[in-house]
């Protein structure tokens, strides 16, 4: 069994198993950290953002001027923005049976695999992780495509060029596979290739393993997977959550017993408690609003939104916030808040008894009737007809490198009355401020990550009891920042496997069974003997049948019955060559009785030596060895085939012959 | 015994001999014995029994073989030993045989009855009860019951095993008390042979192998030389020392916590604490117990006031240990302060946690709490380590968020164990509070303010924590007011606070606004302070939470309006929209917030705030008491809270003792001021809510009601006098109110009244017998014995006359 591990990020994994004869791929994460290294894509004209000085080498050598800008110390790639892909190299992936997809989140790259390798399996995903992931993948296009640049800057990744860059530049790695956004036709067909599953639904790879899906309570319809044979058992967590939020519980209990347990997409922030930060997101915005500033909150169009605006639904009133607007603005707002009330099934008790009622299950619903909260496609259009500030927008992407967000970074960011509130926390907010810089407004971080911390996954590991873990090297020790945090890290025992990019892993354990069936008139020939209470054996003949990784034991052909008398043949010439079976020993040898009985026989002068493996009978006078060991014993004598016989047929007293 | 008692007994004592009537209730035998006991206390038991023959009976019946409840059994055992506490009362139920009956061979003990742990219980009470006289202890002896309660000592049931070894001391005591009187130091030979008895059972328990005999026999000297005083006991612990030290010597130390306790109890004692042996042996605990162990006897040791320099030296470097190991886990260089020098600071190289987490937590609390503890007493140790001891709380406050960076291995495994820990963060609080009333060098000083900055400002942490080091944060600056650090804080204090205000969590903008509270109460009168106030935002997001959702938000709203504009920092907000509408005073929104809001708590928090108000002479009110004042009580009377009533009646006291002086012995109010003053009350119409109050349904405001009435006719008294006033129509029109009030009938209005008539209504009215029969519980008539007896004869029947014929 052997994992190969194509990405780096553990939150954004993308992994191949290789368990028996079938190839998974688990999840197909997309890091698109990588953006953070390029200029932000402006809607409306920028002159700010134009006029950016061209970077020079220290010799002054200008030839990157037109690649890459300068803004307030830092370096950007003045393109098209681009993503680094999961390693293609290291495995054909060609060769991949099947997808297994966690939550929306992990199948951003998935156009890239499906589209562009040669994958021709099916890839696996619930019903609200397709659809919120398709409304993800078609913000991301709309987001660049709505933007078109002419130029596409590829003179600074040579590898020469590139250590002559400053950081973070120089230290990116894997440039040279950096590829540019999907089209919207490729992601269809990508999506084409899902298949609907179920929580809990048990789906044959090949006749040789089993998945399943399991409720990971982390986002809508995200899930952990179950890969099991019939005596294996290999868990894949992946962005779980025990915390009460909207989606349906974590299943931990599905997750006990297994052999293997491959952990990834832990909490980033495993010092910052969801609730407090909630808790400091309302503060900073009714502050920010109260005094007249407008507040803005980079953000996926799915996910932790939800949440925000439920607890804002319950806050805005008793903090005196009732008139002002709250804006969500993304080319799939509107999909998204409709999506998410129409997945009942996939929500929490609490959501789902609301259905019942009915009553929408996420009070957003509200929220748009009362025309508190009011969406649009992109700030063109009606949108910028009812702009009415101060305001609070929620809008993407939390990079800051496209989309609306950029807008409004743009238009407020001058102001220090705004506030701009960073939630995700999948980009490094000062990273993604970077070209923003100077900036005046005010910057507050509060990312809400509701994915297992490392106290949750220690009580995790303690319930489920996995023989082997198997995580990313990032989770196997503290946060580099932070590196007397020990607690910070994962702790189980045995510790932890960890991975790393391009690795390939063999997991530690060994494959030592296989099932095979026995047909039931088989089955009713053979008579088990007692050899030990409660352990009864017998022979086995029969032929192997193996199809589609399922074997069966069927009985021997039987010789064909005497048709007539001319074609009568003998019973044998139909049977393959079958020796006559010679019984099956067990037991052992007591040699000091042994002695004796060779003494009552007419041996004398024996001798017995002590060996390593068991013990050595002399017979001197004859000539004569007998090696005993615990699972052999050999005759050793010059010749004599009688005395042999003889001898073998005291070894045989003392064995039992079935 | 009252005449009533008395003629209900017999028919109670033929209920509880009677086996087919049970007593269910078992609270009813215990009052009854309460109450017996009090009646022995106060007269002579024998005659009790000679006038009560059916007591005896009842005690002889309890003898006879039968199904006799072991509940009864054990209250007439317990009943005996009540009796038998006096000598000539022992003797009379001696001359009966009752006595041995009832606790020798042929008693219970023998049978099946004994199996209930509560006649065993009743037999070891009614011997404690009747162990006072020498007589006593020859029955005990005799009758071999001390060998009884040396097994009872390992009962099963822990009230019996406790009750047993008290009852050890009682006929130890009994029985050296006697012989030593007067005499300096009883010698071993000199005690009686049921002393040796006890003794000797003591010392082979003390050198048993066996752990719980050891502790049964701590237990027992535990309380022995914790309760008597008698100068035996040096006798006693001069021959049991020995083989008290000899414990220590054994690996594990046997019964730590027992043994502590003895340490303790004998150190404490007047009598022994002269014993130069007793300090060797605290000493050899200290070093033999575990941290843990040692712990409270080290702090128990320092409270002491008379010990040893050398033994508080080594008790306080135990107290010490677990903190210095803290600091020693961050140390970078030498030169930061150490808490242990020398010797004891070498043992540091000894890893003193213990590996569990919950050991190593507790262990770090029980330090700080006894340190706490000791730090205000006059005898803690001096020098205090002040410096190196906020060092090392300010580090395990590090260690608690995670900004600490251990410098060794073992600091490592210490911060993964603290890191979040709520409880060693609410005793290292706790501690700092208290450590702040002394001073500390700058630096560190600024290093206590950053990290309680650190706290506030962090979002994580529980309430309680964030409730604690609100408080210490309060102690602090209002114990270090002039160190530069705290003006720097303030500012950002203020920003913490404003964005604590605006949680969506009510628990964050309730402790928010205590703190805000608390801190206006403390630096109201700063320059500095009121400046970067009125330049925030704090104010208006206050009276914003007047309005809150969450009623303990706005009680707390209410206090820090109060506060807060009581030193005049609730400037009218600027509304920019509508300039031209009056902003409402602070007294007028809290008007509003007393008449209009649904829950109880706001409002009371609003008489709270005018009493103060009122009492402190805040500017708005001070101006025209009389016309801020009536609307309040007005409200006030009306409201349905019995507390804002009381709180009601409290405000209307503070404003009369401002019209007619303090409360005192008869300071009789000037007549001039009086007839004013009247006159006010019964324009702000005090009267109609006081005497309405009078007969309040809720015994708290009756009270606060009649303590009003009472100041205002002490002080009116002397100048009654001044005008007769007969009983005019106004009079007998409010007495007429009066009785209807007091009937129930509360519609009927008392209308104007006249200062005259008011003080003949006050007069007239016996405010003393009032208050009298209002300071009675309202259960006096439950409680009394007759009420007693006849509950538990009616329960059975006895009593009525509704013997039904059942067919």
């Amino acid at each position: 069994m052997k994992l190969y591990c194509l990405s780096g990020h553990p939150t954004l994994p993308c992994n191949v198993l290789k368990f028996k004869s079938t190839t998974i791929m688990l999840d197909c994460g997309l890091d698109m950290t990588s953006t953070l290294n390029f200029l932000p894509l402006p809607l409306v004209q920028s002159p700010r953002l134009s006029n950016l000085p061209g970077w020079s080498l220290k010799d002054g050598n200008a030839f990157l001027d037109k690649e890459l800008k300068e803004c307030s110390g830092h370096v950007f790639v003045d393109s098209v923005p681009e993503f680094c892909l999961p390693e293609t190299e290291l495995i054909d992936l060609s060769t991949v049976d099947v997808i297994l997809i966690s939550n929306y989140h992990c199948m951003m790259a998935l156009p890239y695999i499906t589209e562009h390798t040669g994958f021709m399996g099916t890839v696996y995903a619930t019903e609200p992780t397709v659809q919120i992931g398709r409304l993800l993948m078609e913000e991301l296009v709309n987001f660049i495509e709505r933007v078109p640049k002419a130029q596409s800057a590829s003179l600074w990744k040579n590898k020469d060029i590139q250590r002559l860059l400053p950081s973070p530049l120089k230290d990116a790695v894997e440039v040279s596979t950096w590829r540019r956004c999907y089209t919207m036709q490729e992601v269809n067909s990508a999506l084409s290739k899902i298949q609907l599953v179920g929580y809990s639904q048990k789906i044959e790879l090949f006749g040789a393993v089993q998945v399943t899906p399991l409720s990971s309570g982390y986002a809508l319809g995200s899930s952990n997977w179950i890969i099991q044979s019939h005596y294996e058992k290999v868990s894949y967590v992946s962005g779980s959550s025990l915390l009460t939020t909207h989606p349906q519980p974590m299943d931990q209990a599905s997750l006990k017993n297994s052999d293997v347990l491959i952990l990834t997409g832990l909490t980033q922030i495993p010092t910052a408690n969801p609730d407090s930060m909630v808790g400091e997101f309302c503060s900073n915005l009714a502050l920010t609003v109260r005094n007249g500033g407008n507040v803005l909150v980079p953000c996926y169009p799915s996910g932790v939104i939800y949440d925000l605006l439920e607890c804002l639904y319950q806050y805005i009133d008793s903090a005196g916030l009732s008139s002002i607007p709250f804006y969500f603005i993304s080319p799939v707002a509107n999909s998204s808040l409709e999506f998410s009330q129409i997945f009942a099934e996939w929500l929490c008790h609490n959501k789902q008894t609301k259905v019942y009622l009915p009553e929408p299950p996420f009070p957003h619903a509200e929220l748009i009737q009362t025309n508190k909260l009011k969406h649009y496609p992109s700030i063109h259009g009606d949108f910028s007809n009812d702009f009415r500030q101060p305001c609070v927008v929620f809008t993407g992407h939390p990079s800051l490198r496209f989309g609306d967000v950029v807008h409004f970074m743009e238009l407020w960011g001058k102001s220090s009355l705004n506030t701009v509130i960073f939630t995700e926390p999948d980009f490094s907010y000062l990273e993604a401020l970077a070209p923003y810089q100077p900036l005046a407004m005010k910057c507050i971080y509060c990312p809400i990550d509701t994915r297992l911390n490392f106290i949750q996954v220690s009580k995790l590991l303690k319930e489920v009891q996995p023989l082997h873990v198997v995580c990313p090297e990032q989770y196997t020790q503290p946060p580099p920042a932070q590196s007397h945090r020990m607690d910070l890290m994962v702790d189980c025992q045995p510790p932890a496997m960890s991975y790393r990019r391009a690795e390939v892993l063999a997991l530690p354990f060994k494959r030592r069974y296989e099932k095979i069936e026995i047909m039931p008139e088989l089955a009713d020939s053979l008579v088990p003997m007692e050899i030990k209470p409660g352990i009864s054996l017998a022979t086995v003949s029969a032929v192997l049948h193996t199809k589609d990784n399922k074997h069966v034991l069927q009985p021997p052909p039987r010789p064909a019955q005497p048709t007539g008398g001319k074609k009568r043949k003998r019973a044998s010439d139909d049977i393959p060559d079958c020796k006559v079976l010679k019984p099956l020993l067990s037991g052992s040898i007591p040699v000091d009785q042994f002695v004796q009985t060779l003494e009552k026989h007419g041996f004398s002068d024996i001798k017995v030596e002590d060996t390593a493996k068991g013990h050595i009978v002399l017979l001197q006078e004859a000539e004569t060895l007998i090696q005993i060991e615990e699972d052999s014993t050999h005759i050793i004598c010059d010749d004599d085939e009688v005395l042999r016989v003889r001898l073998r047929d005291l070894v045989l007293k003392f064995l039992q012959k079935f | 015994m009252d005449p009533e008692c008395a003629r209900l007994l017999p028919a109670l004592c033929a209920v509880l001999a009677d086996p087919r009537q049970p007593v269910a209730d078992d609270t009813c035998l215990e009052k009854l014995l309460d109450w017996f006991k009090a009646v022995t206390e106060a007269g002579s038991s024998l005659l009790l029994l000679q006038e009560h023959p059916c007591l005896v009976e009842l005690l002889f019946h309890v003898l006879k073989p039968q199904d006799l409840s072991s509940r009864i059994l054990s209250f007439a055992l317990r009943l005996a030993g009540i009796f038998a506490a006096q000598e000539n009362c022992f003797q009379f139920l001696q001359q009966g045989e009752l006595l041995p009956g009832l606790f020798g061979e042929p008693g219970p003990l023998g049978a099946a009855a004994w199996a209930a742990p509560s006649v065993r219980s009743g037999w070891i009470q009614g011997l404690h009860s009747l162990a006072q006289h020498p007589s006593a202890l020859r029955f005990l002896a005799d009758s071999g019951a001390v060998d009884t309660i040396f097994s009872l000592q390992g009962d099963p049931s822990l009230f019996v095993a406790s009750a047993a070894g008290q009852l050890l001391v009682r006929v130890l005591d009994l029985a050296l008390r006697g012989p030593a009187e007067g005499r300096v130091c009883p010698q071993a030979w000199d005690w009686p042979a049921c002393a040796r008895k006890v003794v000797c059972h003591l010392e082979d328990c003390l050198r048993s192998e066996a752990t719980p005999r050891v502790t049964q026999a701590l237990h027992v000297l535990t309380t022995t030389f914790g309760h008597c005083r008698g100068l035996w006991t040096q006798g006693l612990w001069a021959r049991l020392s020995p083989l008290v030290a000899r414990l220590l010597e054994k690996d594990p130390v046997p019964a730590p916590h027992a043994l502590v306790d003895l340490l303790l109890g004998v150190a404490r004692s007047p009598v022994l604490s002269s014993d130069p042996g007793l300090w060797e042996t605290a000493a050899q605990a200290l070093s033999r117990l575990s941290p843990t162990q040692a712990g409270p006897l080290a702090a128990g040791i320092l409270k002491l006031q008379d010990c040893p320099q050398a033994l508080r030296i080594q008790a306080f470097g135990i107290l010490l240990q677990p903190l210095a190991h803290v600091l020693e886990a961050t140390a970078q260089a030498p030169g930061t302060p150490r808490l242990l020098e020398g010797a004891a600071g070498d043992l540091m190289a000894v890893d003193t946690f213990p590996p569990s987490r919950s050991a190593c937590v507790g262990l770090l609390c029980s330090a700080l709490a006894h340190l706490e503890l000791l730090q205000p007493l006059p005898q803690r140790p001096s020098p205090w380590p002040q410096a190196p001891l906020l060092a090392a709380v300010v580090t395990i406050l590090r260690f608690c968020n995670g900004s600490a960076a251990p410098s060794s291995e073992a600091g490592g495994r210490l911060c993964a164990m603290l890191v979040g820990c709520v409880r060693v963060q609410r005793a290292a609080l706790d501690f700092l509070g208290v450590l702040s009333q002394g001073l500390g060098p700058q630096e560190l000083v600024t290093q206590v303010f950053a990290i309680l900055l650190e706290y506030l400002v962090s979002p994580d942490s529980s309430p309680t924590v964030r409730a604690g080091r609100a408080g210490v944060g309060r102690q602090l600056l209002g114990a270090w007011p002039a160190r530069r650090p705290y003006r720097t804080t303030q500012g950002r204090l203020l920003a913490v606070l404003q964005k604590r205000l605006c949680s969506p969590c009510w628990e964050v903008r309730d402790s928010g606004l205590e703190f805000l509270t608390q801190m206006t109460r403390h630096w109201g009168g700063q320059g500095s302070f009121r400046q970067a106030l009125l330049g925030s935002e704090v104010p208006e997001l206050t009276r914003q939470l007047l309005q809150d959702p969450e009623s303990y938000v706005r009680a707390s709203a209410v206090a820090a309006v109060g506060q807060l504009s009581s030193w005049g920092l609730l400037t009218a907000p600027s509304s920019p929209e509508h300039p031209a509408v009056p902003q409402k005073t602070p007294l007028e929104e809290l008007l509003l917030v007393l008449t209009t809001d649904s829950e109880g708590f706001p409002r009371r928090a609003v008489m709270r705030v005018f009493t103060e108000w009122l009492r402190d002479g805040y500017a708005d009110v001070a101006e025209d008491p009389e016309q801020s004042v009536a609307p309040v009580l007005r409200a006030a009377s009306r409201d349905l809270d019995w507390e804002v009533r009381v709180q009601g009646l409290e405000l209307a006291l503070v404003f009369l003792e401002q019209l007619l002086g303090p409360r005192g012995p008869s300071t009789a109010a000037p007549p001039g001021a009086l007839t004013q003053a009247l006159q006010a009350l019964c324009r702000v119409q005090l009267f109609e809510f006081a005497f309405r109050s009078l007969f309040d349904c809720d015994r708290p405001v009756a009270q606060k009601s009649c303590d009003l009435l009472l100041f205002l006719k002490a002080k009116a008294t002397p100048s009654g006098s001044q005008q007769e006033v007969g009983d005019g129509p106004n009079v007998a029109s409010v007495e007429a109110a009066l009785r209807r009030w007091q009937a129930g009938e509360q519609g009927q209005p008392l209308g104007e009244l006249a200062p005259e008539a008011v003080l003949a209504v006050l007069r007239s009215m016996d405010l003393e017998a009032l208050r009298d029969t209002l300071a009675e519980s309202s259960d006096h008539v439950e409680r009394s014995p007759q009420s007693l007896l006849q509950d538990m004869l009616a329960t059975v029947g006895v009593l009525g006359d509704n013997e039904a014929d059942c067919y």
